[in-house]
């Protein structure tokens, strides 16, 4: 099934309230889904005759953000996080990309980490890849089993991948820079 | 109840743990064992009651393959939780390469997965390649499926090797490493380094495969002959082919079909297709459980091209010729799957040994550090030998990334550590996890 027949599936189910976006001339052509729909979606994508899609690839987290204010002029997107999954239906042969797109934070003043549902109920490894884009990128994800740092140390702050992250200049009396 | 000694007051729930046999007989509650007289022995039995104890193996046990914890929670010898911690190899690959053009990202993608670095190399290029739109000539394509494939052997190799050793034979890993030498040995001869090549990059490969070479002295003491002798690396090549063919079987006597080896693997640590499946698993895992996917066949055009008029099987479970003690998806099999990749993998180097002198076009293609990446996005996953590794760049009209994503296959396998090993004994730990062939660098990245 290609991207665009996908799409149009997918907006048949949910509507155009749920599914906001999409971009078929893209490497990976991807469909952008609304964060609260993700879950649905997931499960639909997975168990649907039509899709199938059984293997989650990868799940991953891109922030969107310039920190230097003199490039900034040039910087074309929104600041804005996003997590990306990656899948591949075994049985059907057909791949898709879809994006949910969340605000760097959910309060800027507290710098509270955006949330999204967690898709850990759906396929199994999401769990793992979950906790990985918590840890480095820092999205909180609901319903999350068991949502600890996974490749940094427990008392580590700050996420790494995002842009504006700062390496701290001493962690248990190692020098960090 | 005390709420630290789980299982300490009611005795009867230690019953309907996993691994233990119940004979189907009802377990006497706490307060009826109580009232039973000190002849009827299962008053013994509750009197050297043990308590669960955590265990922490790892990160410094030899066959966590790396800087693996587990933590263990065990009643005697039975795993009743098994709960993997990773990130003691962590050195920010992901940040490095939002820092640096794709080039000089290379060099890190050999210390991801140190055993198959070339293998890494050309995930990362072709992902690279995808997002830029670029084509490599045949030449090129050629040499990365040689070298691509003797990277496979190598690493299935030493996968077999250290098998071996976590199960307590000695003699498979000396004989493993003893191959793979020679193949490290033509790999010095084309790149200049032994583990981490930085060879195959974005266009094609850095330099074109030599000509004469002395021969590798390992190559040399095992086929006797002079060592003093100059050969084309292709006739190296040749000849450490032919040996090492002749080998397998060996092999297979040694650990396949020897008694002991079977003992220890067949039958444990079942990996359900489902399971392999929910839980992301590739690689010779996934085909062990009977799933036959190999990105070389079912891949992106991008990289299945590379393949195109390239005559290999896949490998997956289940094997006819499996002793009867073997069940789909266990240990056994995943071990098998490899062993056979390794014949596999010898196909392709020859075909490709075949091809090579006709194959037209330069060896690379020059692609600037400078050159920025378009404003695009590129996913792509690449068989390597411990399963599909994904490489996921994101341009910004710029030359370094804005996002560089190793998807680990190892990670993907290592998750299924917990559902594989728990309700087993503590010594079958090693045989499952070896089983899963991980790679701490690739994992933690």
């Amino acid at each position: 099934m290609t991207a665009e027949d996908l799409h149009k599936l997918l907006v048949g189910e949910f509507g155009e309230s749920k599914i906001t976006g999409s971009n078929f001339a893209a490497k990976d052509p991807w469909i952008e889904v609304v964060v609260d729909a993700i879950v649905d979606v997931s499960r639909f994508l997975k168990h649907d005759e039509r899709t199938q899609f059984d293997h989650l690839n990868d799940l991953c987290g891109v922030d969107y953000f310039e920190p230097d204010l003199k490039k900034v002029a040039k910087f074309t997107h929104q600041p804005h996080v996003e997590v990306v999954y990656h899948l591949t239906s075994y049985s059907l042969r057909h791949r898709i990309t879809l994006k949910v797109k969340v605000p760097r934070w959910k309060d800027d003043a507290t710098k509270t980490l955006p949330d999204v549902p967690s898709v850990a109920s759906v396929w199994a490894i999401a769990d793992w890849h979950e906790r990985e884009c918590y840890d480095l990128v820092g999205v909180n994800f609901l319903d999350h089993p068991n949502l600890r740092r996974i490749l940094c140390p427990e008392d580590w702050e700050g996420h790494g991948l995002r842009k504006d992250y700062e390496q701290p200049l001493e962690y248990h009396g190692v020098r960090g820079r | 109840m005390s709420p630290g000694f789980p299982n300490r007051a009611n005795s009867a729930s230690r019953f309907e743990k996993p691994g233990y046999e119940n004979d189907g007989q009802e377990c006497p509650s706490y307060e009826v064992s109580m009232s039973l007289t000190l002849e009827d022995p299962r008053v013994i039995e509750f009197d050297v009651r043990t308590d669960e104890m955590l265990v922490n193996m790892g990160p410094q046990h030899p066959s966590t393959h790396g800087v693996l914890r587990l933590l263990l929670r065990t009643d005697g010898e039975i795993i009743h939780e098994i709960t993997p911690h990773i990130g003691y190899l962590h050195r920010c690959a992901e940040k490095i390469g939002e820092n640096l053009s794709p080039p000089q990202w290379v060099p890190y993608t050999d210390r991801m997965d140190y055993l198959a670095g070339m293998n890494m190399n050309l995930g990362m290029a072709l992902a690279v390649e995808k997002l830029i739109g670029m084509e490599v000539p045949e030449k090129a394509a050629t040499i990365r499926v040689l070298i691509a494939e003797l990277g496979r052997i190598a690493s299935h190799l030493v996968g077999m090797g250290a098998y071996g050793l976590d199960l307590g034979t000695f003699s498979p890993f000396l004989y493993a490493f003893r191959e793979r030498e020679i193949i490290l040995d033509l790999f010095e001869e084309v790149c200049g380094a032994r583990l981490t090549y930085s060879y195959i990059t974005i266009g094609g490969v850095t330099h074109d495969l030599p000509d004469m070479i002395p021969i590798p002295p390992g190559l040399a003491a095992l086929t006797k002959r002079n060592r003093n002798m100059k050969v084309t690396w292709l006739q190296a090549l040749e000849m450490f082919l032919d040996w090492l063919e002749h080998r397998i079987s060996e092999y297979h006597t040694l650990l396949t079909r020897n008694q002991i080896f079977i003992k220890r693997t067949a039958g444990l640590g079942i990996l359900t297709k489902e399971l392999a499946v929910s839980h992301g698993c590739t690689g010779p895992v996934l085909r062990g459980s009977g799933m036959s996917w190999d990105l070389r066949r079912d891949g992106e055009p991008i990289y299945t091209k590379m393949y195109a008029g390239y005559d290999f099987n896949v490998i997956a479970a289940p094997f006819k010729e499996a002793p009867r003690e073997v069940v789909l998806g266990d240990n056994w099999c995943r071990f098998y799957v490899r062993m056979l990749e390794v014949v596999q993998a010898i196909r392709l180097v020859r075909q490709a040994m075949a091809k090579y002198p006709k194959a037209q076009g330069e060896y690379r293609i020059p692609y600037k550090m400078s050159a920025k990446l378009p404003v695009d996005e590129a996913y792509l996953e690449t068989e390597c030998p411990r399963g599909a590794m994904g490489f996921y760049i994101v341009g910004n009209d710029k030359a370094e990334p804005f996002r560089a994503r190793a998807k680990s296959s190892c990670f993907c396998n290592l998750s299924v550590t917990a559902p594989l090993c728990e309700g087993f004994l503590l010594a079958d730990i090693p045989a499952i996890v070896g089983s899963l062939d991980i790679v701490m660098g690739e994992i933690d990245r």
